[in-house]
């Protein structure tokens, strides 16, 4: 009796297998089609754009147009990454007056999933997008493949490098010239000297070191004798060891606590320590208003809205975009009362030579923490060397 | 020598959630039923306290909320896997993913009528989660630091783990209890309440790691509701059964263990040592394998592992 019906279910499970791999493989000759329908579509618009001159592809009428968003987390955790990504979706929305129906997002794609980041992006394809943004650095091989295969859909990645001049960009911003503002409140607002800095990744990541780097010099810029600790969590997102890695640095005696992690929890922690907080990606001043002098934070409005303007104008270009502060991409938050006398005097004056572009945060000189001179007096990084070639420590920077 | 106390009591901090999920484990298990639940029974206890915390604004209704809401989560494991003899592992892990799911949706939902973006506990109840201080005792040096400055969480961890052994192994019922998850047909034989006894301790050890997921969400992000808030500790909690034998009272050395792996890497200078993060990640779970490993080689002493675990019980198949 139990043989046959193990038999029983073990047929039922072929059949059940069986038809899902049925189903599946009918979605992708259903799919293959289409593309080649966009291939040939792609043929003729680009014939189209090249006569217009401007841009690669033609003019979207604004009420047809439909926009993908992809996201690592849910926008609606309300403080970190996804979240400052996706106000700056809903900004675009308002700026341009597109409908709800007219963005398409795709929430929790966690980027090392590579077969939930494509379906996710096919999924946008089919419903329409002729824009996707994919806001993650581990979603970008994913788009590169993927811009081949539909060559009339535009795909703008955010935080990595590749692109490949028509249908696949990437954005991002020097939110360096945010750090090195707010290192300034740190360096001002210290009394022991030692400012802690939690990273959420180590030397190898050249956007978390270059950020640090800026904030220690920052830091360095008012106070030349004060020293940045950093601990590294080796996480985006690890909210205990974030906040373990923040006591650890108010244990050693720092009294700032600047970070580069997804969480509050640094902030939280140094106010229930009784130390100060620089916060990273919102204001963090609502979350921890006892600790929080300043925040770095990003207003991806500015490019979204730049982004799909040029969609519906027909004027993409396909080229990079590295925003600053003078696009008013990189946002450093109002300073809080907790500040220090006088830093709002020192702020404005290091903000109007960025503003200006007399001077950048990255020009020599410029020593590493080892001895080693970067730059010399006078001389700048590139900006290859900016978003993939930092991997050095400033000269006041300690490793915990 | 002060970052050394430092270390310590960071130790102590980290391995608290873990021991009362630990607790909560132990206590499910000595009945024969392995959930591996315990991440989304501590999600469910997370959001339940934090949210009952947030509108009440008392502390204690906090607390018996988070211990209810994980309770409840073990009861939707107890109905399918006793009462409808579901298989243990699909549904524990099912529990997970509904845990996890559950409490986010909730935080989601919660934060969409907040006014700044931020659900954050009132002072009111802060302040009983802030660190005790005892006149005197918590003034005293090192010890009084080490011994005298936690939370009440701590205490209550510490308590708990204490009684729980003391109910396993000293009471006629924890006695009983054991029997179930070594060989129910006998204990039911034996005249023992087998269905009822593993109700209870299923919805006991959902309480134990309810008030484990509180300790997350009001705690370790000092009151500040986010998403995913447990961030994985039910799973090593799960890992920490093993290494502490299925015993609650090695549970608390287990877990001040454990945490003390899980700060390691942020009190080791890099100075003296630099090695990777992810090699302090990985300690902990090396060292329940090596606790695996020598544990199988006494296969006499030290193994308490209840010998039905994992099984489901048919009366009728008696």
């Amino acid at each position: 009796m139990k043989k046959r019906l193990l038999a029983l279910m073990l047929a039922g499970a072929m059949m059940f297998a069986a038809g899902c791999g049925g189903s599946s493989s009918g979605e992708e000759a259903s799919s293959a089609p289409s593309s080649q329908d966009a291939s040939s579509q792609e043929a003729s618009s680009s014939g189209e754009a090249q006569t217009q001159g401007e841009g690669l592809f033609p003019a979207v009428p604004k009420e047809e147009l439909k926009v993908g968003v992809i996201h690592i987390t849910d926008p609606a955790e309300g403080s970190g990454y996804t979240y400052t990504h996706d106000l700056g979706i809903q900004g675009m929305q308002k700026n341009l007056g597109l409908s709800d129906d007219q963005i398409i997002r795709k929430i929790n794609v966690a980027d090392t999933d590579a077969t939930q980041i494509e379906t996710a992006m096919r999924e946008c394809i089919e419903e329409g997008a002729q824009l996707i943004f994919a806001t993650s650095w581990g979603y970008m091989d994913i788009c590169e493949a993927l811009a081949e295969e539909f060559p009339d859909v535009i795909f703008s990645h955010g935080t990595g490098y590749k692109s490949n001049g028509t249908n696949f960009n990437n954005y991002f911003g020097r939110i360096y010239q945010s750090r090195y503002l707010t290192g300034i409140a740190a360096g001002l607002k210290t009394k022991t000297n030692k400012i802690g800095y939690v990273a959420a990744q180590n030397q190898e990541n050249a956007e978390v070191t270059g950020g640090c780097d800026a904030f220690a010099m920052g830091v360095a810029s008012v106070n030349p004798d004060a020293q940045v600790y950093v601990k590294v969590t080796g996480s985006w997102f690890d909210p205990e060891g974030e906040k373990q890695a923040a006591e650890a640095l108010i244990a050693e005696g720092c009294d700032v606590i600047g970070q580069h992690c997804d969480t509050a929890n640094p902030a939280l922690a140094a106010e229930e320590h009784g130390v100060w907080a620089v916060g990273y990606n919102s204001d963090m001043a609502e979350k921890a208003p006892k600790s929080v002098l300043t925040s770095t934070m990003w207003d991806w409005s500015v490019y979204y809205t730049a982004a799909t303007q040029a969609v519906i104008d027909g004027t993409w270009t396909g080229e990079n975009y590295f925003g600053d502060m003078k696009d008013g991409l990189v946002v450093m938050a109002p300073l809080t009362d907790l500040c220090e006398e006088g830093t709002q005097e020192k702020v404005d004056e290091a903000k109007e030579k960025i503003l200006s572009g007399e001077w950048d945060v990255f020009t020599g000189p410029i020593e590493d923490n080892e001895g080693n001179v970067i730059l010399a007096e006078g001389e700048t990084l590139s900006d290859s060397d900016i978003t993939g070639g930092i991997h050095w420590y400033y000269k006041n920077v300690v490793v915990k | 020598m002060d970052l050394f106390i430092k270390f310590l009591v960071a130790a102590v901090l980290a391995g608290t959630p873990l021991l009362f999920g630990t607790a909560g484990e132990i206590v499910s298990e000595k009945v024969g039923h392995l959930n591996l639940g315990v991440e989304g029974m501590m999600s469910i206890g997370a959001c339940a306290g934090f949210m009952a915390g947030y509108y009440s604004d008392s502390f204690l209704i906090a607390l018996i909320a988070a211990a209810l809401g994980g309770a409840l989560g073990a009861l939707v494991y107890g109905v399918l896997t006793v009462t409808f003899m579901a298989n243990q592992n699909v549904t524990g892990l099912t529990l997970t993913i509904f845990g996890i799911g559950l409490s986010n949706f909730i935080g989601v939902y919660a934060l969409s009528f907040s006014p700044n973006g931020t659900l954050k506990l009132p002072e009111g109840i802060t302040a009983h989660m802030r660190s005790i201080h005892i006149p005197g005792l918590s003034d005293l040096p090192i010890v009084g630091e080490l011994l005298f400055s936690y939370n009440p969480f701590v205490y209550l961890g510490v308590v708990l783990a204490i009684a729980l052994s003391f109910y396993l192994s000293r009471t006629k019922t924890g006695l009983n209890v054991q029997a179930i998850g070594e060989n129910p047909a006998a204990a039911d034989a034996a005249g023992i309440r087998v269905i009822r006894w593993k109700y209870i301790n299923i919805l006991l050890g959902g309480a134990i790691c309810g008030i484990g997921g509180a300790y997350c969400s009001m705690i370790i992000n000092s009151g500040v509701w986010i998403s995913n808030c447990v961030g994985g500790l039910g799973w090593i909690s799960v890992a920490l059964v093993i290494f502490a034998g299925w015993k609650p009272a090695n549970a608390i050395y287990g877990s001040l263990i454990f945490g003390a792996l899980r700060v390691l890497k942020y009190y080791v200078p890099k100075s003296y040592v630099n090695v990777p993060v992810a090699v302090y990640d990985m300690l902990p779970f090396l060292i329940t394998a090596l606790v695996l490993v020598v544990s199988s080689m006494h296969k006499s002493k030290g193994v308490n592992i209840p010998a039905s675990l994992g099984l489901n019980y048919y009366r009728e198949e008696r």
